[in-house]
């Protein structure tokens, strides 16, 4: 992986933004691809240790739900989770699909259409679609534009978070975190074109082991995503944990995106000025130390104290 | 491990069964998919559960807790019967042809020689036929009615398919799917590996599930194979380094054994140590025990240590019990014959059965000392922890003295992992606190005790006054001190059988072909010797290079023994020396010596014609199918039901109730009465490890907290629709020794089994979670598991018991 794959001058789109992406810097940046093999994945969750120590989030001790997920969900702290679905097959023997679940970085991203905040959402060269978190404004739009359900908000910071695909490791030249962690290969990365090639030699591989409608899952929906899956039943992706069968990204965005944006962009853009008066006149807010909700507070410390303790 | 982790890619049939390596060893799981891609190979998963390891299978099938050995015993049988074994390699290789003695034989479940009193047998016939001269008389033909095979044909007709169905709960449809996918392993060019863990040992009849598995490997001849072997899979990543350097009771180091009480005499203790050739020209590596045993006496005692004085054997202790295992230590405790103890690493109160008899056992001692790494439970196990450990700190008297110990990262040395290799590794940063490492721990116990007896006396000063501890600081042996030591040096100029000098005196010594019984090498493990050598730290080598394309890379770290990576590799190539397949060479006679990927596990100079047997510990060259009197419970494996069974009777053995459970298990009276019956526990229970935790340590580490906060059970939808329980309530699990509570994950992966004529449901619970960490609190796994153990190694049986289980 070369450094100039996310060079921030290549960025080829961005959020509610009307000013052109630079268009001198021309060619060498070759698309990426992260591989997500559910046929070798054995649901160990190293991948989802390795998430949160790359991108330093700890999220809550929760509770068992009856099921081995967990958390339970995507939160702003947990950017992948691992969801297991047992599944009984034709034949009546049972499967149990465990499908490591995050962005998608769609090459047509829902999110970035959705986002009303200039330059919050943007999309690389190299296809990673990245969230700038200075510039969110916390609407959630993101989370609602998306066909996959990823983004999530934080009530800590009141901004949204999700996979980055590891946009900073990618940038000096090394696989995502997750990628770089699992054990049996299940998550490969590197280009799009090795990685489609790959893929078409795994799936290859299950239908002569008997899994006829093996395939790769890269909807064409959302002009195909820079995360793909090999699932050993792709005519069904909804047992795989309600995979979306033919994501699309919902008329409403599109709509949003083609008449409304330039409006409410206008009306936000008012708001912010209307914050910029009131600091002119009323001076800086005070920023505390520590987060105003005590138990933010608490929690905020306590995950530092952990950072320090968290021996192997 | 026979084999090693890199070795699974050569096979082509992987049988997961007692072991669930996807959860538990996830790492190395890596090679069983590395298998699946290159050799397109098979992988079965036999378990109570549909578990992680089953997500990847090929095939899969629910089996019955701790009916592995009829399972095992069946497919001997369906080998035999349909003749799917490799003729020419059990014929030259194994014990098959060897004939036993008149007087063994088996009768209702028992074998010659049971004596009910004692509980034990006497095993005087479990013995081969010899001839005049002392040696083994065998029948190449197979056909004598007294020789192994045939012995051991007849005892395993009795388990038939249908046996198998009635015993194990597994319809005889998928059972001979699974054993026609196993049999194609006999031929030469075909290998199976067999993949285990603790879900085999934990029986009360653990180590003879084991044997099943080696037996049905020599009968495919898959042992000595790349691809092939039986392969235990070691829970604890220095657990196979604790049983090498000698950490049990009865042990001395490199398997060498501490005497017993009624071997008072040097000569006693050889002779029955010493294992010589019972057929002619045969190799019977034990020949040499006493090169490797006056060694380590030299290592200990140096100069002291002579011929004349027996190398100081008298100071050795001597077993009055069989051995002082930790059921036995925690008995005496709970009787209040113990005054103290030190626990080392070992979280106690969490990882031994029976948790209220741990406690009471904990609670009655004078002092008490722990050494580890976090603020485990068996620290506390006089704190209050509401109904997670509810105790009177005020009624228990032990003083309790916490020594913080460094972890593995924060010290230099070796690791040997189940693949027997010894990885160095650096000291990566200073531990935290107070906390010391548990050499400068121990180094300053000895130090103090060799200063009270010099002060004080004692009844017997000798052996600590005198042992060997030549460190730089006394107070802290440096680990590369002991690695040298245990690898062993010359302590004279030694030479070869010319006369030519081969190690100058202080040298380190290449291997141990090396060591003396004259005195003149001193060595503390002999099965390391090679590891640390004139040439440097061997298992500091990091040349991960590959030449045969066989995954045996001979340069990074170092194997015992010899570096060697294949156990038994002899056998992989034919009586004449050559491949028995081209896709499965590994080593073979080039016509002067043996050569190729490894280090050959035989004499390199000796020829095919000579004849001598690749299995070259054993005293006839041969695998055994036959123990002899190796195992305390039979020479062939039986089945015994578990000591809490779900059925009323071993299927095999309806009519005597001495063959219902192993005869010769390991049981204290007062644990009699904690034994429930399957009236008032009706559900077969089991437990393991998940992947997000290690033991009793993980839940502290937030991280592992996050993805596995909080403890449960697993219960199939069946039982849970009977008993009302709906994914994620709470319930309460009971033995006859205890609760639990947790969380019910109810699935479709735990299913009722039809065993002898009813229908028995299977409870899974993880051992993790306690009341000590961040993970939510819990009760302890083991209030529920009986106090119990294998026959032969004491081990407890954590993986079959009864509980109920109520909703909450």
């Amino acid at each position: 992986m070369r450094g100039d794959q996310i060079n921030l001058q290549n960025i080829v789109a961005r959020s509610a933004s009307i000013t052109p992406s630079p268009q001198v810097r021309q060619g060498g940046v070759e698309q990426v691809t992260k591989l997500i093999d559910v046929s070798v994945c054995i649901g160990c969750k190293a991948c989802q240790v390795a998430c949160m120590e790359w991108n330093n989030t700890r999220d809550e001790v929760g509770h068992c739900h009856g099921v081995y997920d967990n958390p339970i969900d995507l939160t702003a702290e947990s950017f992948e989770v691992m969801r297991f679905s047992e599944y009984e097959n034709e034949e009546g023997d049972l499967e149990w699909l465990i499908r490591k679940d995050n962005c998608m970085h769609c090459a047509e991203p829902g999110c970035l259409k959705a986002c009303p905040a200039p330059g919050a959402i943007v999309q690389y060269a190299n296809g990673i679609v990245d969230f700038n978190s200075e510039h969110c404004i916390g609407c959630g739009y993101c989370r609602a534009g998306c066909p996959f359900d990823i983004p999530r908000y934080s009530e800590r910071d009141n901004k949204a978070y999700k996979c980055t695909l590891c946009s900073d490791r990618v940038y000096h030249g090394l696989e995502p975190a997750c990628v770089k962690t699992c054990p049996t290969s299940a998550i490969m990365f590197g280009t799009r074109e090795d990685m489609l090639d790959y893929g078409a030699h795994r799936v290859e591989h299950l239908k002569g082991r008997g899994y006829e409608n093996a395939g790769i899952y890269n909807p064409a929906g959302v002009g195909g995503t820079h995360v793909v899956y090999v699932l050993q039943h792709a005519d069904k992706p909804e047992i795989y944990s309600g995979l979306a069968k033919d994501p699309q990204i919902s008329p409403a965005v599109e709509a949003w995106k083609g008449i409304t944006k330039p409006i409410m962009s206008a009306v936000l853009g008012a708001s912010v000025l209307a914050g910029f008066f009131h600091y002119v006149t009323k001076g800086p807010k005070e920023e505390p130390e520590d987060d105003p909700d005590p138990e933010n507070a608490g929690r905020a410390r306590e995950i530092d104290r952990h950072d320090g303790e968290d021996r192997p | 491990m026979t084999n090693h982790w890199v070795d699974i890619r050569n096979a082509n049939v992987i049988l997961s069964m007692g072991g669930n390596s996807a959860e538990a060893h996830p790492v190395g799981f890596r090679w069983v998919m590395h298998a699946k891609e290159r050799n397109n190979a098979i992988l079965i998963s036999v378990d109570p559960r549909y578990n992680r390891t089953t997500a990847v299978a090929d095939v899969h099938a629910w089996l019955r807790t701790g009916t592995d050995i009829v399972w095992l015993g069946g497919l001997i049988n369906y080998l035999i019967e349909t003749g799917r074994f490799h003729h020419e390699y059990v014929r030259a290789y194994t014990d098959a042809s060897h004939l036993v003695e008149e007087g063994f034989g088996f009768d209702d479940g028992l074998f010659v020689g049971y004596d009910p009193e004692t509980r034990t047998y006497d095993k005087t016939n479990w013995n081969y036929q010899k001839d005049e001269q002392g040696f083994v008389v065998t029948d190449p033909t197979l056909e004598h009615p007294r020789c192994v095979f045939q012995l051991m044909r007849q005892h395993y007709s009795r388990y038939t398919v249908d046996m198998v169905e009635q015993v194990c709960g597994m319809p005889r449809k998928k059972v001979l799917q699974i054993w026609d996918l196993i049999a194609q392993t006999s031929a030469p060019d075909k290998t199976m590996t067999i993949l285990y863990a603790l879900g085999w040992t934990q029986h009360t009849i653990g180590s003879q599930i084991i044997r099943t598995g080696a037996m049905v490997q020599l009968l495919l001849g898959n042992m000595g194979m790349p691809g092939g072997g039986v392969n235990a899979l070691r829970g604890h990543s220095n657990i196979q380094g604790l049983t090498d350097i000698g950490l049990l009771s009865n042990l001395l180091t490199g398997y060498m054994g501490l005497p017993a009480a009624e071997l008072q005499r040097y000569e006693d203790y050889m002779k029955v140590r010493t294992k010589q050739p019972l057929l002619p020209g045969e190799v019977s590596y034990w020949k040499h025990y006493d090169r490797f045993f006056i060694s380590l006496m030299k290592d200990w005692y140096g100069d002291l240590a002579t011929a004349e004085n027996d190398w100081l054997y008298d100071w050795l202790p001597k077993l009055s019990q069989p051995l002082y295992d930790v059921l036995y230590a925690i008995n005496q405790a709970a009787k209040g014959e113990m005054t103290g103890t030190i626990c080392q690493g070992f979280n106690i109160l969490a990882s031994f059965p029976h948790k209220d008899k741990v406690l009471e056992g904990l609670s009655k001692l004078k002092y008490f000392v722990i050494m580890d790494p976090l603020e485990v439970e068996t620290g506390e196990f006089w704190k209050n922890y509401g109904e997670y450990n509810p105790v009177d700190p005020a009624t228990i008297g032990t003083e309790v003295f916490r020594l913080p110990t460094t972890c593995f990262a924060e010290d230099d040395g070796s690791i040997t992992n189940s693949s027997r290799w010894l990885q160095w590794h650096v000291k990566a940063a200073p531990g935290p606190g107070e906390s010391q490492t548990d050499m400068a721990i121990l180094a300053g116990l000895m130090m103090r005790l060799k200063k009270l007896y010099q002060d004080e006396g004692g009844a017997f000063p000798d052996p600590i006054l005198n042992l060997t501890w030549n460190y730089t600081n006394p107070w802290h042996p440096e680990s590369e001190a002991l690695a040298k030591e245990a690898n062993g040096r010359a302590l004279r100029d030694i030479t070869d059988e010319t006369g030519k000098v081969i190690k100058r005196a202080g040298e380190l010594l290449d291997d141990f072909s090396q060591l003396r019984a004259d005195g003149s090498t001193a060595c503390g493990c002999w099965i390391y010797t090679g590891s640390f050598t004139e040439a440097g730290n061997m298992m500091a080598r990091r040349d991960n290079a590959d030449p045969y394309g066989v995954g045996t890379t001979l340069g990074w770290a170092w194997a015992w023994p010899a570096n060697r990576r294949l156990m038994y590799n002899r056998a992989s190539a034919r009586p004449d020396g050559t491949p028995w397949a081209s896709n499965k060479a590994y080593i073979w006679w080039n016509g002067e010596r043996w050569i190729g990927a490894d280090v050959p596990d035989y004499p390199i100079f000796t020829p095919p014609s000579a004849g001598v047997g690749p299995f070259i510990v054993t005293q006839t060259g041969t695998g055994h199918f036959f123990a002899s009197e190796q195992l305390n419970d039979g020479p062939f494996p039986e089945h015994y039901e578990p000591m809490e069974s779900p059925i009323d009777r071993n299927p095999l053995h309806p009519d005597n109730p001495l063959a219902f459970h192993n005869p010769i298990v390991r049981v204290f009276p007062s644990d009699r009465d904690h034994f429930g019956t399957n009236d008032e526990f009706p559900y077969a229970a089991t437990t393991y490890r998940l992947t997000e935790h290690f033991h009793f340590w993980t839940t502290h580490a937030l991280l592992n907290a996050i993805v596995q906060p909080e403890k449960f059970i697993e219960i199939g939808e069946v039982l849970a629709a009977e008993l009302g329980i709906a994914q994620g309530e709470r319930v309460r699990v009971t033995s006859k020794r205890g609760l639990i509570e947790a969380v019910a994950v109810v699935t479709k992966r735990m299913v009722p089994l039809q065993v002898d004529g009813r229908t028995v449901h299977q409870i899974g619970i993880p051992l993790h979670y306690g009341f000590k960490g961040v993970a939510r609190p819990a009760h302890l796994t083991n209030s529920l598991t009986p106090f119990v153990g294998d026959g032969n190694t004491q081990t407890p049986e954590f993986k079959s018991f009864l509980v109920n289980v109520e909703k909450l």
